[in-house]
């Protein structure tokens, strides 16, 4: 059932700074976080209270709409705050870590003998069911529903991305578990995506229906690799699991711990030394950020991809689902008539006094300018260049404009994601919000229909 | 302190104000905004909306420049004071004089088109309190170039003001009007001012005040002479370099077909559109000299002319170039979809060669075709969106049948 997709249409960014195939400890990091935010429209109703000691895996908090998902603490220490943002919005939870970790034992479990809803259970009470996602509306996997098949995308092609056959050596003991365990969640297939050219380790693994796929980004988003293998149609559940967190899940099923290690790539132009870290999800970012050093002061800093990820301060913490944190420079600089002169450096698709299709290996070093004010869309058949989906990407982000929700669910809105839109807004001559307008149209499709 | 940083306190103290956009239309012309990315993705391509208008202008200057020189060789030569000029390079044509004589006439309506033009989108800014979108950078070119040279620049502000206001502000600006705005602009005067619009006293300057002098002067376009049963009266090299009289900017098909080629190289032009425009004039020429040959009409048809004319010099005639690459091509009021431009390309080449086949009072199709496709657009759009649909309901049919 194996199958070989190309990709054709999609865009490759090559960017400096790509992380160097090294691995160092990150120093252990004083405070942790856990960012409500990286849990769309999940509503935290805190367990505990501030000055509370934890353990590695005790509860924080539970989603107030279904008591069972819970989430939990990354490592031991002391819930030192609970910040609150507009309308006493739980913004952020800080625990100051303890010198050594202690963790909660969840207890192993046999994947043989045990039923598909304890089995759920298991995941829900060790804080382990978040790293499950679902399409439609690409949210925490509702538990209740069984899905038609599960996504891993088992390769990166975002740009400066980690390269997962790097950051998953060694683990496939991990992720054989894993993804024996999410075999029992479905009564399908669990679809994994690898690309071509590498020694990948997923390779060898049973209990998994292995595809590869090649092509410029976005081959290696699990959206394109649903999209070509079982597209999801009105009615049907997928879910998706990142490549990463199946090490997580691998390690809590077989030692009963969860464990919050994580292999993440640091990368970026303003990186002075872009390596590999290990780390923990949650840790501040400062701990890998300086030993590595910051050759531009004026920079942002993100957690995940360039395309995908969420601006952080440099006191910032690794988010829950990111396995890179990328700095690049910020563009907050005028350009001399920057909109006529001809450009070298910087990415374009077209040809219009741009010359970047004439280098297609130069490495860029792009900053955080939009390079342009946004305007209504006026220049079509760009974006269906960069977009491999069978779905006509501005025609959706026109009808998730004005909320027409007919529209939206007939040209296959069950199917994507907001990170399908990164290449699309990237490229966009009108510089639209394209990720924002799909995530509030998913937003509302959820409280209308889903 | 510089420049920039003196611009800069400027924009932060008329943030929120009034005049606001009207500020930023003109910094950002000088200096690429200081945004940086808040939602979404950190980084975006070099691409923006001035850049794409501006590719545009680029490739419609040669047709200026090219308009300016043919106004005073037209004149000259209707006048009998020069020669006909015999290669494109001809010393005739690419004279001090007809340079000056072209550019006192066109200068003005390049002026009152951007003046008029830019005024109603600064106002309309202002007013709603948005930025001033680039969409008026490429009308206001097209403009000048799609009038009759001795057009009154009244007319001409009239026009654009309708133009403006009911062909694109009312339907909210750039990037929401259904109509080219240039077209419509032109279509209002064509319909409000006929004698200025067609005939054989307007396509050369001068012609009209010369009307009951000894020494009148005539230059009829080719359109309007096959249209009346006359032969075409230019060898096919005039044609093509363009030394013949009609509106300003149209008449050289030579630099049109390589401002197509430019657009197209920089992947700013559609290349479906004018492809398959190109094919669809192509091919109703190709039936209408079957018909001829078939001797379905005879020589005495009013059609027999224009219906005998080869079918690939309907391409060298007219504004049937210029609207092909430049006008079809504009990307908010063409079909929106890639298989849609395909149809909406060839409806536009058929229609422009039925309607000045058929239309002998004016043969000029192309505006019309345009115009009449870009109503229909949105309803071709809608018909390839359903074969999208459909496939996608007929996918879950597959999975439970």
């Amino acid at each position: 059932m194996s199958k070989d997709i190309k990709i054709r249409k999609g865009l490759n960014i090559r960017l400096k700074g790509e992380a160097e195939k090294t691995l160092s400890n990150a120093p252990r990091s004083r405070t942790f976080a856990i960012r409500p935010q990286d849990f769309h429209l999940i509503t935290p109703k805190m367990v505990l209270k501030e000055g509370a000691k934890v353990q590695v895996g005790d509860i924080l908090f539970y989603s107030k709409s279904q008591e069972e998902l819970k989430f939990v603490s990354p490592a031991s220490g002391t819930l030192t705050e609970i910040e609150r943002g507009a309308k006493r919005v739980i913004t952020k939870i800080t625990i100051e870590a303890d010198l050594q970790d202690t963790y909660k034992d969840f207890g192993r479990i046999d994947l043989d003998t045990i039923s598909r809803e304890d089995l759920k259970k298991h995941l829900m009470n060790s804080g382990c069911w978040p790293f499950i996602k679902q399409r439609p509306y690409h949210l925490i996997a509702n538990p209740d529903i069984a899905p038609k098949a599960i996504f891993i995308s088992g390769f990166n092609t975002a740009p400066l991305a980690a390269d997962l056959n790097f950051t998953l050596q060694g683990k496939e003991k991990q992720i054989q578990v894993a993804v024996t365990a999410l075999s029992k969640l479905t009564d399908g297939v669990v679809h994994v995506s690898v690309g071509t050219g590498q020694e990948s380790p997923f390779s060898g693994l049973k209990d998994i229906s292995l595809h590869t796929f090649r092509g410029p980004h976005p081959a290696g988003n699990v959206g394109t690799q649903i999209s070509k293998l079982d597209p999801v149609n009105k009615g049907d559940t997928v879910w998706t699991v990142a490549a990463q967190d199946l090490v997580i899940i691998g390690e809590l099923l077989t030692s009963g711990k969860f464990n919050a290690d994580r292999v993440i790539a640091l990368a970026g132009s303003s990186v002075k030394t872009p390596k590999y870290y290990k780390t923990k999800i949650g840790s501040e970012v400062s701990t890998f950020v300086y030993d590595s050093g910051l050759s531009e002061d004026n920079s942002r800093l993100i957690s995940g991809d360039v395309l995908t990820g969420t601006k952080i301060s440099p006191k910032g913490h690794l988010g829950f689902y990111d396995n890179s944190v990328q700095i690049i420079p910020e563009g907050d600089d005028y350009e001399f008539l920057g909109w006529t002169m001809p450009i070298f450096n910087k990415i374009s698709p077209s040809r219009a006094l741009t010359f970047s299709w004439m280098f297609p290996k130069k490495k860029y070093n792009l900053n955080t300018n939009t390079n342009g004010e946004p305007r209504a869309f006026v220049v079509t058949g760009i974006y269906e260049e960069v977009f491999p989906m069978e779905i006509y990407p501005l025609q959706i982000l026109k009808a998730c404009m004005v909320k027409d929700l007919d529209a939206m669910e007939a040209l296959g809105m069950y199917e994507v994601a907001p990170e399908d839109f990164s290449l699309t807004e990237f490229i966009c001559v009108s510089k639209q919000p394209h990720q924002q307008i799909i995530r509030d149209g998913l937003d509302l499709m959820y409280k209308e229909i889903g | 302190m510089g420049l920039k940083q003196k611009l800069h306190r400027l924009k932060e103290k008329y943030r929120g104000k009034k005049m606001a956009p009207a500020f930023n239309a003109l910094h950002t012309f000088l200096y690429l905004p200081n945004h940086t990315t808040h939602s979404g993705g950190h980084v975006r391509a070099a691409d923006d909306l001035k850049r794409t208008m501006n590719i545009v202008i680029m490739a419609l200057l040669p047709c200026l420049i090219f308009g300016i020189f043919n106004t005073g060789y037209q004149h000259y030569l209707a006048s009998g004071d020069i020669q006909a000029a015999t290669d494109f390079f001809s010393p005739e044509f690419w004279s001090m004089e007809n340079f000056s004589l072209g550019a006192w006439k066109v200068l003005p309506l390049v002026l009152i088109s951007y003046g008029v033009g830019l005024g109603v989108e600064f106002l309309f800014a202002v007013i709603k309190g948005h930025e001033v979108e680039e969409g008026y950078l490429v009308t206001g070119m097209l403009v000048p170039l799609i009038v009759p040279i001795d057009i009154p620049l009244w007319m001409l502000t009239v026009a654009v003001i309708f133009g403006v206001v009911i062909g694109k502000e009312v339907f909210g600006g750039t990037g929401m009007n259904i109509l080219n705005p240039a077209l419509t602009i032109r279509a209002f005067l064509f319909f409000a001012y006929p004698t200025w619009m067609s005939g054989d006293k307007v396509w050369v300057t001068g012609a009209v005040e010369s009307i009951g002098n000894p020494d009148a002067i005539s230059g009829e376009t080719i359109l309007g002479s096959l249209a009346q049963g006359n032969s075409i009266g230019y060898d096919l090299m005039d044609m093509f370099y363009g030394f013949i009289p009609g509106s300003v900017g149209e008449t050289s098909t030579l630099l049109i077909l390589l401002g197509g080629l430019f657009l197209i190289f920089t992947k700013i032009g559609s290349w479906r559109i004018m492809f398959s425009a190109v094919v669809g004039a192509l091919g109703m020429g190709l039936i209408f000299n079957g018909v001829v040959s078939a001797e379905w009409i005879g020589e005495n048809s009013k059609f027999f002319s224009l219906m005998n004319t080869e079918f690939w010099q309907h391409l060298l005639m007219g504004g049937l170039a210029f609207g092909i690459v430049y006008m079809a091509t504009d990307p908010v009021t063409a079909s929106q979809t890639n298989k849609g431009k395909w149809i909406y390309g060839i409806m536009i080449g058929v229609l422009s060669v039925m309607i000045r086949v058929f239309n002998p009072a004016y043969p000029e199709g192309v505006m019309l075709a345009i115009l009449l496709m870009n109503v229909f657009a949105p309803t071709i759009d809608h018909y390839v969106l359903q074969a999208n649909i459909k496939k996608r309901a007929k996918r879950i049919k597959v999975k439970t049948v």
